[in-house]
């Protein structure tokens, strides 16, 4: 068995461990790291999380639906919707209480959509640093 | 849903603040690296949006 081969089955065979933390993570922005006791980091995230989403959302940014065709294409709207997704429980609850936005041309929906979107990327940021911290590879 | 109106400055500032955080959390380890590291990509991303702005203005003549 190769190294990698030994680290992946390392890292699968402790998903007990890490994948709660990670699911939180993902649920609620920050909950990752409230749940291991590092409060000021989940506060944090949890902050600059909600205030790139919420500003997405008040500057009426559009929230990708799944969407296929030419190459181009996909890569935004599926990128863009698994980007949202990552946003957990805000986008949600948006998506519950009927956000839906239409994609107009116009800066201030650019913009709010590039909030959206970036919003869940930092959240994704956030999700691989509690996976770090749950699996000790950080402190 | 009400609608939030903000300059391009503006924009740009508030997405550079909340990433420099997070980047600086999520990729140092200890407090002081991260708040060094969070204000290193705070800058950067300001001297990129000025610069960027007087190019733009520049090359637009």
């Amino acid at each position: 068995m190769t190294e990698t081969a030994k680290r992946i089955w390392s890292v699968l065979s402790t998903a007990g461990k890490w994948g709660p933390v990670v699911a939180l993570a993902w649920i609620i922005p920050g909950g990752g790291h409230f749940w291991m006791g590092k409060r000021l980091r989940g506060a944090l995230l949890f902050a600059c999380v909600m205030i790139s989403f919420l500003v997405g959302m008040l500057m009426h940014g559009y929230l990708f639906e799944w969407q296929t065709g030419d190459l181009f294409t996909t890569i935004i709207y599926c990128g863009g919707y698994i980007a949202n997704l990552a946003n957990g429980i805000p986008y949600l609850f948006a998506r519950w209480l009927g956000y839906s936005e239409p994609d107009v041309a116009g800066h201030m929906v650019d913009y709010g959509t590039k909030f959206l979107v970036c919003a869940g990327l930092m959240n994704i940021l956030a999700m691989v640093d509690a996976f770090e911290i749950a699996t000790g590879e950080k402190d | 849903m009400p609608k939030m109106g903000l300059s391009h400055l503006e924009t740009s500032l508030l997405m550079a603040l909340v990433i420099s955080v997070v980047l600086g959390i999520t990729t140092k380890k200890t407090e002081s690296e991260q708040l060094r590291y969070g204000l290193k990509c705070l800058g950067y991303f300001v001297g990129t949006v000025f610069g960027l702005g007087w190019l733009m203005y520049l090359g637009h003549g």
